[in-house]
């Protein structure tokens, strides 16, 4: 790990001022940044914590109906307070990583990153989710854009998130066995006025909805709807743990079981 | 009623409470004073020429001591390889040089070019992102098939080609085996790999190195599994140390599996670095570096044949292995797929006739060597498997033919050229079947397959040779070592004693299981014994920890010195008693005279050994202090039965491990406690294996899994609470304690189990899978039940 200087503001205004600096990083729980400044493959000058900010804590029933939750809420509160609100997204949160991760991995952090296999994206665009930014708000379909890649301007920080509660949702992640993010991950959720399926840990382009599928269960939600349908597999991210072919496979295995899950 | 002290109790580990409450010594826990650290600048090619090395700006960094180079080891010995094999053609097989640092070549991602020393360990990870290479890629050997082929490229520019040798086992059985083979009534033949591991000890390799100017002793204190041999290999091969001037210390190690048996190059560059500045050296590995540079494990590319009569037995055996070497020839490299593994070809079974070809080769990856088996799992799992497609072509159950097939009767002379002392094969499918519950079995199945699973039971025997070795064998074999074990029992005026053994324990619990033998030996509590190891300037020469030999060799040591002990404290008390040495009993740490009621004291004995006032000065000397060198007439054969259930997720592909079972033969047990545990370790490893581990380089020798990101290994969800029996036993013959060794069985055993069940299980859903290699990940099991 390089040298680098640290603050930790207590609010999001000093945190935008801290930010202002050349090669300054927002740093979230840090478990993804931090093992990547220790291989020396990043080498921010300066990291600006924001654990330290009340205002981006913690979990909120909004008067809307929808879940504000605060962009520096660890995996571990999520999973619990999220629990009475939204089970899926709590459910989705509670198996992430393991312990030691959710209690430092923050649901910010997370988007931020946008790593194609990670969970949290699939849960807020699979949500129809609003990210919530010190600038501005973003659409979860506006926000993702590809490997690591957001919407996100240069030190922009995610503030909260806010999720739309669906009538019905599930998660079904299918682990990669070593790393144990998703080799490939799928979100449903059933709204009054239509079906979000978003798939993570497949696409070369990242987290995507699966718009067939959204058609067929926004007609018939259930998991036979899904029969017959496939993802074309040329689009799909391949590696020692699986081919494009079954990634591809696994999406309609996955989604079945996510609305059997949730119906 | 189970024992509470002795042979055949369980106490508890002692040393797990120091590993489990922080207080544990191991090697990165040694910081010297004015030590220094070093960082190797590793190559990240393959395979390169290297042109250039400027450290120029990099010397002129802060803390920076010194950069070293290949330049600075001419003159220097190359790591040496511990193990000669002879090819089918009588010449000795091709032995690259292996420097301490890259000389004119980079031959691995991974190969160290230059060694930053620095005050701290930042400066010289700092000052080695300074230095300016100048190398130029080469194309790089990666598949062994592909390197032996004429005109691949040579990792080894002054050797005639990448095959280290063609080795023929048994080379004049070959014309018989291929007359079996035409005559056959049926043959079965199986193409298959076992799959390239990396061992994965939780702590990560630590050197030291230390020199003393006053005394001109050098001090390695060194992550090893066996001191005495790094202090050999590197004292007189590669530094030119005497052994009076070289110690070298293995205090705490956290685990080794094989992996830290070997000399490696950070060992001899401390050593060295420390003298040259005299100034103590340390460098602790990286989980990232010991992906890159441990010595990996198996790696072989195997077609074994399997030749039946009419009646369904065996008639021959023929195998056609290719060995991946890796870049160099690591300690042990070649003997694991020839002297460990082509002669546990004939396994549990009576094939008369068994011809083993094996290509070892050398490739653009990082040298390959024992791990946790070492050729035996190699030999098991072709085995096992062709056994098992070979039950399914013929339409017979598969315990059946293999029950048909055992040797029944020993001592057994194999025609690979071991033999085989005891066992009692259908005694272990006997306990294995009642472990496993193989009854209720149709009814989980079916239950199974109310869920949308398909489930498989799948079964296998193995046998292996522990306690390496008979020395005079082994130097026939090739070994450039002797493989006796040493112990010096020192019994104190006191009472109390101290075993120093040449053994190594690194997770094995011999702290505890020792003891637990010189208590029943003397008839003192447990508590009394210390046990100490790892240290060559406090343990006489032994050589250390590996193919479970601790117990059979080590310990046996341990009681011939103990005897020794005993037989002089009996002179010692038949003075005091005024009776006949012939006359003495020691029974419950009290001697007595038979027939009378005369008695002495453990204590009262040892407290005149030393305080010798009333003593046969004349006849012995004062003192109970001996030494005994153990060198076994024999290997020891452990074997056992092993069943796998699974679960097959149809839709994905996924295996789950819904029920193990093991009944394993070891010969007489110490400690029931630590043998379940080994067991359990070992099947952990070996599920691992079977399911989840896969070590995986590119076309260019970029190393794929080269973190827990991509290497999965099995965790506690991954495998089942097992069921495991050792009651069945057989004693070895020829060691004292009857004993066989355990450290190896479990991950020797159960591969071929797992892999025959997931293949049971697909052809219960009528899919005509024969084989799939390892690792059966979700997706290779998907795509053969969709092939």
């Amino acid at each position: 790990m390089y040298n680098f200087e640290f603050e930790k503001p207590a609010t999001i205004a000093d945190a935008v001022a801290a930010l202002g600096a050349e090669d300054a990083q927002a740093l979230g729980g840090g478990q993804t940044l931090l093992p990547t400044m220790k291989q020396r493959l990043a080498m921010p000058s300066k990291l600006v914590s924001l654990s330290g900010i009340g205002e981006m804590q913690g979990v909120c029933r909004e008067d809307d109906g929808s879940l504000a939750i605060g962009g520096a809420t660890t995996h571990a509160t999520v999973a619990a307070e999220a629990a009475a609100h939204y089970p899926a997204l709590a459910d989705l949160a509670s198996h992430i990583g393991d312990p030691a991760v959710r209690n430092r991995g923050t649901i910010g952090g997370s988007l931020a990153n946008n790593d194609p296999a990670a969970c949290y994206p699939a849960a807020a665009l699979g949500s129809g989710a609003t990210i919530v930014t010190n600038a501005r708000e973003i659409a979860a379909d506006d926000y993702f854009q590809g490997l690591f890649t957001t919407a996100l301007e240069e030190g922009e920080i995610i503030t909260s998130v806010r999720f739309p509660v669906p009538e019905a949702a599930n998660y079904q992640k299918f682990v990669q066995p070593a790393s144990r993010f998703a080799m490939v991950g799928v979100f449903v959720a059933k709204f009054v006025d239509g079906v979000r399926v978003a798939v993570t840990g497949a696409s070369e382009e990242g987290v995507f909805r699966w718009s067939e599928a959204e058609a067929a269960l926004g007609a018939s939600f259930t998991a036979d709807a899904v029969d017959g349908l496939t993802v074309d597999a040329a689009g799909m991210m391949a590696d020692i743990h699986a081919t494009k072919e079954y990634r591809a496979h696994l999406i309609g295995v996955l989604t079945k079981r996510a609305v059997a899950a949730a119906s | 009623m189970p024992k509470d002290s002795g042979i055949g109790a369980s106490p508890k580990r002692r040393e797990d409470l120091r590993f489990l409450t922080g207080t544990g010594n191991y090697t990165d826990d040694i910081n010297l004073s004015g030590q220094a650290y070093v960082h190797f600048l590793r190559s990240d090619v393959a395979h390169g020429k290297i042109n250039g090395i400027d450290t120029t700006a990099a010397a002129a960094m802060p803390g920076v001591v010194r950069i070293f180079t290949g330049a600075d080891f001419e003159g220097v010995g190359s790591i040496p390889c511990g193990w000669q094999v002879t090819d089918r053609h009588g010449q000795p097989m091709q032995e690259p040089a292996h420097p301490v640092l890259a000389q004119g070549k980079v031959r691995y991602v991974g190969d160290a070019i230059a060694a930053v020393v620095a005050d701290t360990a930042e400066q010289a990870r700092d000052a080695a992102e300074a230095i300016e290479l100048d190398i130029e890629e080469l194309p790089a050997v990666i598949d062994m098939k592909e390197a032996v082929k004429d005109g691949a490229p040579k990792v080894h520019d002054d050797l005639t080609s990448n095959l280290c040798y063609d080795w023929g086992f048994v080379e004049e059985n070959k014309p018989a085996v291929e007359e079996a083979f035409a005559k056959a009534a049926h043959v079965t033949t199986l193409e298959l790999v076992n799959n390239r591991l990396v061992a994965n000890p939780m702590e990560p390799r630590v050197a030291v190195g230390d020199f003393n100017r006053a005394t001109g002793e050098s001090t390695l204190y060194s992550t090893s599994q066996n001191p005495h041999v790094i202090r050999l290999l590197m004292g007189a091969f590669v530094l030119g140390i005497p052994e009076h001037k070289l110690r070298v210390i293995a205090p705490d190690v956290g685990g080794g599996f094989g992996t830290k048996i070997f000399h490696y190059a950070e060992e001899a560059f401390c050593t060295f670095a420390a003298k040259a500045l005299n100034r103590a050296v340390k460098w602790t590995s990286t989980r990232s570096e010991a992906f890159m540079t441990d010595a990996h494990g198996r790696d072989h590319v195997t077609k074994i044949e399997l030749a039946l009569d009419a009646d369904n037995n065996f008639t021959a055996l023929r195998t056609d292995t290719y060995a991946n070497m890796g870049a160099y020839l690591s300690t042990f490299a070649p003997s694991v797929p020839t002297w460990l593994h082509g002669t546990l070809m004939a396994g549990n079974y009576k094939t008369p006739l068994i011809y083993v070809n094996v290509k070892a080769v050398f490739t653009n990856t990082v040298p390959v060597d024992a791990y946790r088996g070492a050729g035996r799992p190699e030999a098991t799992f072709q085995l096992e498997r062709v056994i098992d497609k070979a039950a399914r072509e013929l339409g017979v159950d598969p315990i059946a033919l293999r029950r048909q097939n055992f040797i029944t009767e020993f001592p057994y002379a194999t025609p690979v050229a071991v033999e085989y002392d005891t066992g009692d094969y259908n005694a272990t499918m006997d306990k294995l079947i009642e472990v496993a519950d193989f009854a209720g079995f149709e009814a989980r199945r079916a239950e199974s397959q109310q869920n949308g699973k398909l489930r498989g039971l799948g079964v296998n025997c193995y046998i292996e040779a522990c306690g390496i070795a008979p020395s005079n064998l082994v130097g026939q074999l090739g070994a450039r070592a002797g493989l006796y074990e040493s112990a010096t029992v020192r019994v104190n005026a006191t009472g109390g004693l101290v075993v120093m053994t040449g053994s190594h324990s690194h997770g094995q619990g011999h702290e505890t299981s020792f003891p637990q033998v010189i208590a029943d030996m003397i008839g003192i509590d447990e508590s009394m014994v210390e046990i100490v190891h790892g240290d060559t300037a406090n343990t006489p020469m032994g050589m250390g920890t590996y193919g479970s030999r601790s117990l059979a060799v080590g310990g046996s040591a341990m009681v011939r010195a103990t005897e020794k002990i005993i037989a002089k404290a009996k002179k010692i008390a038949a003075h005091i008693l005024e009776a006949s040495d012939a006359d003495i009993e020691l029974k419950d740490g009290q001697f007595s005279v038979a027939g009378t009621d005369k008695s002495l004291a453990w204590g009262d004995v040892t407290l005149a050994a030393y305080v010798p006032h009333n003593y046969p000065l004349e006849d012995i000397e004062p003192g109970l202090e001996e030494t005994a060198f153990y060198d076994p007439a024999n290997f020891t054969y452990p074997s056992g039965a092993y069943a796998c259930e699974v679960e097959v997720d149809p839709e994905t592909g996924k295996v789950t491990i819904e029920r193990f079972a093991a009944a394993d033969d070891f010969g007489n047990i110490v400690n029931p406690m630590i043998v379940d545990g080994q067991v359990h370790g070992g099947i952990g490893q070996g599920i691992g294996q079977a399911l989840l581990e896969g070590c995986v380089y590119d076309e260019n020798g970029q190393l794929l899994s080269a973190s827990y990101m991509d290497y999965a290994m099995p965790r506690a969800d991954d495998v089942p609470f097992y069921q495991v029996d050792h009651s069945c036993q057989t004693p070895c013959t020829h060691n004292p304690l009857g004993v066989k060794g355990c450290g190896e069985a479990g991950a020797i055993g159960s591969p071929p189990a797992v892999v025959n069940a997931v293949v049971d299980a697909l052809q219960s859903a009528g899919k005509d899978v024969t084989h799939i290699d390892m690792p059966l990940t979700p997706n290779r099991v998907w795509s053969a039940l969709n092939s």
